[in-house]
């Protein structure tokens, strides 16, 4: 009802909308900041800030100094004095020098004053691979953030989640990793600002299917939709399950797919090794032993460094890949 | 306005900060160096600084510079009118030509009283571990002039942020000196609501708190207040990248911010020399903020040089770092042993430089206590022992399901989930003695 009735329900890309979404959550809460490197001015590399200081003032949108551990620890500080710091870091390999900070100090801070200090600090990221960047810019990390407690950690896939997730990211009051998948930033979808989102760590089944589940998150999701439309040609329905949340994950929703399809296969392109899909893999052999026809097969990165850029579409997991695992899944 | 904030405006046009930087840069501070006398941000400190003031009156003075007593060179202690000294070692009251404080006698007997309580309460937590009620204490021991000086030289609405050694300062918040043990006996992880009293929680990765300090300063100066923000560290930690990055952040946004760092020459077994090739304090040169060394074992410079550092930062002009020159008497903590890497010589020259001691000593000579209220002072001493101890002893253990608690503050599914499964597993454990011990396993 309310979505017909929407002011502007438009076609974005993913850098506009969350774009749209630091915009929107600005208006409505004074004490939301934007702050990170070369956010100001320039809009942030990828221009996803753009616009926001020149609307918004150097008050609110700060350019920081080049020092990741600064960026956090300080957001942290506002935060505890009782500001909704929304930090970027440039690039995903570009988090380590806050890695302490974020692990040490923002995620357990709430359970150390035993409830009484809330630190509502957003940490985005642009992550994973696909663009021919150089080194340490086409990583992800989430596994080693989902890992600890006390952050929730999400990835949108398309431009109606990166705007809402965003938002709800920034309304929650617990520090929010938010994954940004940098290869889609450009790929438009529909966003109502109107709508009625769904909750925030809630996964969603991004196409139906009957005879596998593919569960990802992020820039994959749209490999899985390539990859469940390829495998329709061959008479194969498979269901593909948008995670959208990394921390917590959404496993019922997963499970409710599974005991229809009865075959899993996790896609991610961080290492499968100890990745998020080792947990998808453990936590739905353990609910739904007796439904599943196969194991439960993972498809993503090596364990090794993410390879030069001329290397990179033969180190991501493509269509292919995913249909290798899904043919050895329908095999069992 | 008072006397010493010139005193600490001439340092900021020594080292070419303070309203100046704030004023160019336009950020952040803009509302607040806009309006020097009258803007929202800046005319509540009239009313703050009158309340500071009768409660402590201090004021910088231009005092005669060089006394010759507070040259006391060697190489571990400094001299000059480098190192803030209004307080020898033996007593007397000397004078500096930037910073002074001027007390009556009521405040000098409170800063006594002060020190002598924070050393009691500190001994007693030692000898707690000692008995097993806590794991492990940190004492404090030696430090007391540094962080009661520093500690009531803040109004009510500045904010606190400590290492995990800042019992004296704590003191000074009115922090319930028993909820500090919490940690060390293992019940909580922190345990105090760090908004009662400004005082944020005891934090034990080193130098982390520092930024955490910095941005709290960038939000009270983005809300227009002039409230001040003291980060405490000591040398260990002015290793630490954080603390370089706060200095820097601190510098660039002119945050008001204090950098207490208590320089006890000792980073578990390491002496400063493998901290830094330079005094703590000239660290402040390359960042563009003042810094000042104090004698950490003198409470009324260490009063004094933090009023000063305070007042720069309620008045727009920035931050400061304070090197409190001072000397950790006891271990690092309960599980450390001094004996392996510092002498009893080095020890025993400190000791002649007692914080608690010399302020004694002045309160004597000048008339300015008698016996009646030094024996007042150790009974409260006493009394204070045997409360902490009565504390300690009757201190509950946990909840097990705390282990759940506060994780998020908007909930997680797998915590939930977790909590629940460990719930039934706890259960089954109730009902095994009743159900004899046949219950199977499954």
């Amino acid at each position: 009802m309310a979505a017909t009735t929407a002011p502007a329900a438009r076609k974005l890309p993913i850098a506009k909308a969350i774009n749209e979404s630091l915009r929107a959550a600005m208006e409505a809460d004074p004490k939301v900041l934007v702050m990170g490197e070369d956010v100001g001015k320039l809009g942030g590399v990828f221009r996803v800030t753009d616009g926001l200081q020149k609307d918004f003032g150097e008050e609110r949108v700060i350019d920081t100094p080049l020092a990741e551990s600064g960026i956090v620890g300080t957001a942290i500080g506002m935060a505890l004095r009782g500001y909704r710091p929304v930090v970027e870091i440039q690039f995903d390999g570009f988090v380590f020098p806050a890695y302490d900070q974020i692990v040490t100090q923002l995620a357990k801070m709430h359970a150390r004053a035993l409830g009484k200090v809330k630190v509502p600090v957003v940490i985005r990221i642009p992550y994973a691979g696909g663009i021919g960047a150089v080194e340490h810019h086409s990583e992800s990390p989430e596994a080693l953030f989902a890992h600890v407690a006390g952050l929730k950690c999400v990835s949108p896939s398309n431009s109606a989640d990166a705007y809402w997730m965003l938002r709800q990211a920034i309304e929650c009051d617990d520090p929010v990793i938010f994954f940004e998948p940098k290869r889609r930033y450009w790929e438009k979808g529909e966003v109502d600002p109107a709508a009625i989102p769904g909750p925030l760590h809630q996964a969603k089944v991004a196409k139906e299917g009957t005879a596998l589940t593919l569960a990802a998150y992020g820039p994959m999701v749209k490999v899985c939709l390539e990859a469940a439309a390829a495998a329709e040609e061959e008479g194969n329905s498979l269901e593909v399950v948008d995670l959208r949340s990394i921390s917590p994950i959404d496993f019922d929703t997963v499970q409710r797919s599974v005991e229809k399809t009865r075959r899993l296969v996790t896609v991610h392109e961080a290492p499968v090794f100890l990745g998020s899909g080792a947990e998808v893999a453990a936590r739905l052999t353990e609910r739904c032993f007796y439904h599943l026809e196969a194991p439960v097969l993972r498809v993503g990165g090596f364990h090794a460094p993410y390879p030069p850029a001329r290397l990179e579409d033969e180190y991501l997991p493509g269509l292919d890949r995913v249909l290798d695992a899904v043919d050895r899944a329908l095999a069992y | 306005m008072t006397v010493e904030s010139t005193a600490a405006r001439e340092e900021a046009r020594r080292s070419g900060t303070g309203g100046k930087r704030a004023a160019a840069s336009g950020e952040p501070s803009t509302s607040r160096s806009a309006s020097p006398g009258g803007g929202k941000g800046r005319a509540a400190q009239g009313a703050g600084n009158k309340q500071g003031a009768a409660k402590k009156k201090p004021a910088a003075k231009k005092a005669p510079a060089k006394s010759g007593k507070q040259a006391k060179g060697s190489a571990a202690q400094p001299g000059g009118d480098d190192f803030v000294q209004l307080l020898t070692p033996e007593g007397e009251r000397v004078h500096h030509p930037s910073y002074d404080v001027d007390l009556s006698d009521e405040e000098l007997r409170g800063l006594y009283r002060d020190m002598v309580l924070t050393r009691r309460f500190d001994a007693e937590a030692t000898s707690l571990q000692r008995q097993g009620e806590l794991g492990l204490w940190a004492s404090l021991l030696g430090q007391e002039a540094a962080q009661i000086g520093s500690g009531r030289a803040l109004r009510t609405d500045d904010y606190v942020f400590p290492t995990y050694r800042e019992h004296g300062v704590a003191w000074c918040r009115d922090v319930d000196p028993t909820l500090l043990l919490g940690m060390f006996r293992g019940v909580n992880n922190g345990g105090w609501d760090p908004n009662t009293n400004n005082f944020h929680l005891y934090t034990i990765v080193i130098g982390s708190q520092v930024l955490h300090a910095t941005g709290y300063a960038m939000g009270v100066a983005k809300d227009g207040a002039d409230s001040a923000v003291v980060a405490y560290f000591g040398d260990g930690a002015s290793s630490q990248g954080d603390v370089a990055e706060a200095f820097t952040f601190a510098s660039v946004y002119n945050a008001p911010v204090v950098f207490f760092c208590q320089n006890n020459q000792w980073a578990i077994s390491e002496p400063t020399d493998r901290q830094t090739r330079v005094p703590i304090y000239r660290r402040a040169d390359g960042f563009g903020f003042p810094g000042v060394r104090v004698d950490g074992n003198d409470v009324l410079a260490c009063l004094a040089v933090t009023k000063a550092a305070v007042e720069r930062a309620r008045t727009g002009e920035g931050p400061m770092l304070i090197e409190a020159f001072t000397y950790r008497m006891g271990a690092h903590t309960t599980s450390d042993d001094p004996t392996r890497y510092r002498t009893d010589e080095e020890h025993a020259s400190w000791e002649a430089k007692d914080p608690i001691a010399r302020l004694r000593g002045y309160l004597e000579r000048e008339g300015r206590a008698d016996e009646a209220y030094f024996a007042a002072v150790e009974e409260e001493s006493e009394a204070m022992g045997k409360h902490v101890r009565e504390a300690i002893r009757t201190m509950p253990d946990p909840d097990t399901m705390a282990i759940f608690e506060n994780v998020y503050a908007d909930g997680h599914a797998l915590v939930d989930e977790e909590r629940a499964q460990f719930a039934r597993y706890l259960s089954s454990f109730a009902d095994a003695p009743a159900a004899g011990s046949t219950q199977g396993g499954h």
